[in-house]
């Protein structure tokens, strides 16, 4: 067990520090941030003078440990086009992005594992055909374009919600919510609707394929022949062993929630860090850019870890078998 | 794809049965008569990609002559609604750009980004796969380590770097000629993991078989090994993949390109149309967007529902 958590670990800190590498390349030596610090009318040797100051004079690795010695501490200097501290301005953006991510994740288990178990458990019915047919065509409409569709729908057509913007939000500490004003839960929900359709289908499509696999196994056909009732069958005994998939896969697409977020709030224009990152972009704001490559990784290996370390704990069998090996 | 290619005149090679009665015997078509979704997929697929590819003889007007614009014919709605007309079928984007024809040439540049792409990805895949499954060892972890770490992320953000920051670190001037290119190489290089992992794989089984060992000892050189007789029994499932996969590179390229980071509006995929429709949006002009992202929509749809059959028809444990 323990040497599983520190190999787990120690390829964690080698992805992180792989990607810590690539946001350093890009920082130091793509365009010179000297010239992006400075007017035009500084002179040579004050130019000099400051690259000395910054250090960028130093040895590559000296550089690079200072580099991941001021991420890890949040530092990745200021933003070419705001000139604040990134760190802050990520700060700041991040409230957004959690909140609209977790919204998703939450109406995507909310209506993706009730829909899953009904089309495993019904698999002829029309109205599984019915679901199944729908959530083909809603793997195929790219985010984007279900969220064009959803505003032209219900804030040009209809006007019963904005297009655009968070809505009025409450600070609460460095925190900002949206989810304390009528104001801003009007605002939260077709963004949070647009970025969960996505993963609802993937939920929806897994839950019911586990679902029928398992009704499939020895011990259901025993359990029915025991006489037991069918709820408790394909609750108690069926969905249980559903579950450890599941889990892992909606762990994993929490990160993937973030990264398709960006898409979702250029379209919104919610002020989250994908729109940060796309404004980068557009302006080539290197630093910006930087961290958040930095903070995408750490969310994916942070997220990574725990649903190993997760499915090792939910899973008794993974154990046996780890141990077996060790012990043989 | 080679049975289909075969046309009706049997080759004086195949004797008796002819190719064409082979092909029409053939299980593939037998699986393909059998399901509706399948055939109506193949129709609506082929119906966008031959108009696509015809698009300069089939548009109405040529988008990328600006001459023939005029700013009198921006926003005209489609030709059923009021106060439109029908030498704009589908009506005129924000420059007086007939849609339709805005469509069928930018179906044309995504296809051909996706198909690039897949491409790419497939060679870059299949010769690291083959030389981390033959070759073993250090090779074999290298490649392997790096698919690892790239698998933990989606390959859409990694697209998404590559291509954001190429944006942004390549001077202007070079931009606008390379973003092809680059749009190309960045859904290639997020891609490659799938293809690469398969082909080690089946090479890592192919490699002991008897074949490969008899040519070992005849002496044949390992170059003509791997591609001459390896290659082709590895191949079959990356290339049904492959298809697959194209609905997915054409999806990423229209994301990358609604976002701003993919073909610039002067040569616009149907990414790049729908990006500029959602600026007019709020003021009513839905037909610009809509219409791109309908038949976006649809050639995804399509695609990937034949991809599927493909999958399942190859598939001899569903049979």
């Amino acid at each position: 067990m323990l040497a599983f958590i520190i190999q787990r670990l120690l390829q964690a800190v080698l992805v992180m520090l792989v990607v810590a590498l690539i946001a350093f390349a890009l920082f130091n030596y793509i365009g010179d941030p000297i010239a992006n610090m400075v007017g035009q009318d500084t002179s040579l040797a004050d130019r000099e003078r400051l690259r000395q100051e910054l250090g960028l004079n130093d040895g590559f690795v000296v550089q690079f440990a200072r580099f991941v010695r001021h991420a890890a501490q949040g530092n990745f200097g200021l933003s070419y086009q705001q000139a604040r501290p990134v760190g802050q301005i990520i700060l700041e953006k991040m409230p957004a992005t959690l909140e609209l991510s977790f919204m998703a994740a939450f109406l995507a288990l909310l209506f993706g594992v009730p829909m899953g178990i009904y089309t495993g458990l019904n698999r002829h019915s029309w109205a599984s055909q019915a679901i199944l047919a729908i959530s083909l065509v809603g793997v195929s409409l790219p985010t984007f374009l279900i969220g064009i569709l959803l505003i032209l729908i219900f804030a040009v057509t209809l006007g019963w919600l904005p297009s655009f913007g968070r809505g009025a939000i409450v600070h609460i500490g460095w925190w900002t919510t949206g989810l304390l004003t009528v104001d801003g839960w009007r605002a939260i929900i077709l963004p949070s609707i647009t970025l969960a359709l996505f993963q609802m289908t993937l939920i929806m499509r897994l839950v019911r394929a586990e679902m029928i696999e398992v009704l499939h196994t020895d011990y259901i056909k025993f359990a029915r022949a025991r006489g037991l009732t069918s709820r408790a069958v394909n609750f108690g005994h069926a969905l249980k062993n559903t579950l450890v998939p599941v889990i892992t896969i909606t762990g994993l697409q929490l990160g993937s929630i973030i990264a398709f977020a960006v898409i979702t709030e250029t379209v919104f224009q919610w002020p989250g860090m994908g729109l940060m990152f796309i404004q980068a972009v557009t302006f080539a704001d290197i630093p910006v850019m930087a961290a958040y490559l930095v903070m995408v990784g750490f969310f994916f290996v942070a997220i990574n870890l725990v649903v190993d370390l997760l499915y090792y704990v939910v899973d008794p069998r993974l154990r046996i078998e780890r141990e077996i090996v060790a012990g043989g | 794809m080679a049975e289909l290619t075969a046309s009706g005149t049997p080759s004086p090679l195949a004797a008796q049965p002819g190719r064409w009665r082979r092909f029409v015997d053939s299980d593939l078509l037998w699986s393909f008569s059998r399901s509706p979704a399948t055939i109506v997929a193949a129709v609506v697929a082929f119906a966008i990609i031959g108009a696509a590819m015809l698009a300069p003889l089939v548009a109405p007007h040529d988008p990328y002559d600006l001459a023939s614009l005029s700013l009198l014919d921006a926003t005209d709605p489609p030709a059923w609604l009021k106060d439109g007309t029908w030498s704009y079928p589908l009506g005129t984007d924000n420059q007086g750009r007939d849609v339709l024809s805005a469509i069928l040439y930018g179906t044309r540049l995504s296809l051909l980004v996706g198909c690039s792409a897949v491409v790419a990805a497939l060679l870059l895949g299949v010769t690291l796969g083959l030389v981390a499954g033959w070759r073993g060892g250090i090779a074999d972890t290298l490649i392997m380590r790096v698919a690892d770490v790239q698998l933990s992320f989606p390959a859409i953000l990694i697209a998404l770097l590559i291509d954001g920051v190429a944006h942004s670190v390549l001077p202007r001037q070079v931009q606008t000629q390379i973003t092809f290119y680059v749009l190309v190489a960045a859904i290639a290089l997020s891609y490659w993991v799938h293809f690469a992992r398969t082909v080690r794989g089946s090479t890592m089984v192919e490699r002991n078989k008897e074949y490969i060992q008899a040519a070992q000892v005849i002496g044949v050189h390992p170059a003509r090994i791997v591609i001459g007789h390896l290659l082709p029994n590895v191949i079959g499932p990356v290339l049904v993949m492959a298809t697959i996969n194209l609905a997915t590179a054409i999806l990423t390229e229209a994301t990358l390109s609604f976002l701003g980071v993919g073909l610039p509006p002067t040569e616009p995929s149907l990414g790049t149309l729908i990006r500029v429709g959602n600026d007019y949006l709020l003021s009513g002009d839905w037909w610009i967007s809509v219409f791109p992202g309908i038949v976006l929509a649809l050639l995804i749809l399509s695609v990937n529902l034949l991809g599927d059959w493909l999958r399942d028809a190859f598939n001899p444990k569903l049979r």
